[in-house]
């Protein structure tokens, strides 16, 4: 016993040392904004160079390139201080300059500016006064800030996303930062965890788990580390789907039937069938205006994608390309459902844009699965296959830019993007 | 949360009770235990949770075909095979039997296609084996049909041989 307690201890440590997942970009298409982000002034003697995590965030999206910064001294912290000549020779469009001064309380002050460096006038200016343990997320902060003033879309540094961890005969769930760094386990369980699904304010995350020896659907309050069965019905419990208000959810059940969806109260209580059909429905999403659920079905003899009412009525066929199509996701903007698509016997993501029927497929993998968008829409996280383990890849809706999140080892799969914070 | 911990505590317990009577039972009652007793009226000797000592012989002797518990599937499909129609029956045949008994159906996917489909999928085919065994004259209330849809492959590879063996519903006895 005592063996068996160690070793489980040494696991855990070898854990939280290998679980970081790094981010690659394999593939970035189209034009790149090029930014010049110099070092902060005063960040050489804080824990986190705020400037090194600010580039790697805008780098990482594909849409930007960064601009050599080397040579620049002194360092320029106000907007009089900025050579914006030498810039727009350097080619940049946009310049980040900061600088991070310690607070007598212990705290330091994080000031950042985005210049245009063509029109040499200021997009943005912020300071921050945090702890320096925040300054990471700080960071994060000022990428959202400089990418939304640069793109006009919502940055989405600053959230998280979880995924499962599979090693061995050990299955944990996991929360990151997007960029795959502070990785901890929220659950660990030596019987398999699946469908991972965040509620909209982000505070918890419904899973299916396997430890009754039987899928049932479990939610779990991050903050608190306490969890709540919110299903576990005669037969399989599965597939939960949050209401974009929070206050319901959509599930799967077979306790009168083989798998059909039912919906749920967050707060518990009995599960209202949705619909009755003699085929698997299951795979809810609801449409970011809470109107529609979209889900699997094989009821026309292959399993394809279809929405209803999320009140309850008829449901309409929204797939017609190919036998296998499932698993939809609904983008934030509610125009679009990422799915699985089986072609030739490849499984890969594809997107449909609803009103047109129009269908793209984005990977090119064998065994994609589980696509989950960010809370912007701009990129689409799913678990591919790679040398025979699951690894988790992301690529842009447009499908451009591909990213590969690199675990060392384990099996990582099923992830599912937080949404953007609430402060 | 308390309630929790309390249930879990006490499935510990039931648990623990329940192996600790089959290691006692085994050696003795085993094979005195006839297979051909009258169908009603054996229950009134055993309480409930002793039901594991009294079935434990045919349903784990290799020589008894009640030992094998697999049904295989042929890809999206969820027919069970001629080849397993015997093995099904037998299960179904011991079931009318031992009107104490309950099982669990479990079923089984390879690892092709989204993660909750296959759940759905697998509980298809338990579905299809519990129809096999409703169809003789088991009650529908003692078979339980629950999938693992692709998260526990008897085979970890990632060609036909190793899905083919995943493609499956196990038969599982309460309190196994």
């Amino acid at each position: 016993m005592k063996r068996f307690l160690f070793a489980v201890l040494l696991a855990a440590a070898a854990l939280t040392a290998r679980a970081q997942l790094t981010i690659d970009i394999t593939t970035s298409g189209g034009r790149q904004i090029p930014v010049a982000v110099l070092d902060f002034a005063g960040e050489a003697a804080q824990p986190q160079a705020v400037s090194t995590v600010v580039g790697a965030d805008l780098a990482r999206t594909g849409l930007f390139r960064l601009v050599n910064t080397v040579g620049v001294s002194p360092l320029p912290t106000e907007p009089s201080e900025v050579n914006f000549i030498d810039w727009q020779a350097r080619a940049s469009e946009a310049l980040v300059i900061g600088k991070i001064e310690p607070q007598p309380d212990g705290r330091v002050e994080v000031r950042f500016r985005l210049f245009d460096v063509q029109k040499q006038s200021q997009l943005a200016s912020f300071s921050y006064v945090v702890a320096p343990a925040q300054l990471r997320a700080t960071a994060h902060r000022i990428a959202d800030v400089i990418y939304e003033r640069l793109t006009g879309e919502k940055g989405v540094f600053s959230t998280k996303i979880t995924y499962v961890v599979k090693r061995g005969t050990r299955y944990e769930l996991q929360v990151s930062d997007a960029d795959g760094a502070n990785a901890q386990a929220v659950l660990a369980s030596n019987e398999p965890i699946i469908s991972p699904a965040w509620s909209p304010d982000g505070s918890r995350i419904a899973y299916v788990s396997f430890d009754q020896k039987k899928p049932v659907v479990v939610v779990q309050n991050l903050a608190q580390g306490t969890t709540r069965v919110l299903a576990n019905h005669r037969g399989n419990n599965s597939a939960p789907a949050w209401s974009p208000d929070g206050t319901r959810l959509a599930v799967t059940l077979t306790k009168d039937d083989i798998s059909q969806i039912y919906v749920i109260p967050a707060t518990g209580g009995e599960p209202r069938r949705m619909a009755v059909t003699p085929a698997i429905d299951t795979e809810a999403s609801f449409s970011p205006d809470g109107q529609w659920i979209a889900f699997t079905s094989d009821r026309g003899g292959s399993p394809q994608i279809y929405r209803m009412p999320s009140e309850g009525g008829p449901a309409q066929r929204l797939t017609f390309e190919g036998t296998y199509n499932v698993r939809p996701r609904y983008s934030p903007d509610g125009k679009s459902i990422a799915f699985v698509q089986r072609e030739s016997g490849k499984f890969r993501i594809a997107v449909m844009e609803i009103d047109s029927g129009q269908v793209t497929v984005l990977t090119d993998g064998s065994l994609d699965d589980s696509p989950s968008y960010a809370p912007n829409g701009k990129m689409i996280l799913y678990e591919a296959q790679a040398n025979g383990r699951g690894q988790l890849s992301a690529v842009s809706s447009d499908g451009r830019v591909r990213q590969r999140l690199v675990s060392s080892s384990g099996d990582v799969r099923d992830p599912a993007w937080g949404p953007l914070p609430t402060n | 949360m308390k309630k929790i911990v309390l249930s879990i505590a006490m499935a510990t317990l039931v648990a623990a009770c329940g192996s600790q009577e089959v290691k006692k039972d085994v050696p003795v009652a085993d094979r005195t235990t006839p297979t051909t007793q009258p169908t009603t009226g054996q229950s009134p000797t055993t309480s409930p949770t002793a039901q594991p000592s009294i079935t434990a012989n045919p349903l784990t002797d290799p020589k008894s075909i009640l030992s094998k518990r697999s049904v295989y599937f042929d890809f999206d499909s969820n027919v069970v095979n001629e080849g397993y129609q015997g093995l099904v029956q037998a299960h179904a045949k011991y079931l009318v039997d031992k009107r104490s008994l309950n099982v669990k159906i479990e079923g089984n996917c390879d690892e092709r296609g989204s993660r909750e489909y296959n759940l759905a999928l697998g509980q298809r085919r338990a579905e299809a084996v519990k129809k096999v065994m409703t169809v003789l004259g088991v009650q529908d209330g003692r078979i339980e049909t629950v999938s693992f849809g692709e998260e526990k492959p008897a085979a970890n590879g990632h060609d036909e041989a190793s899905w083919a063996k995943n493609r499956r519903g196990d038969i599982k006895y309460a309190g196994e």
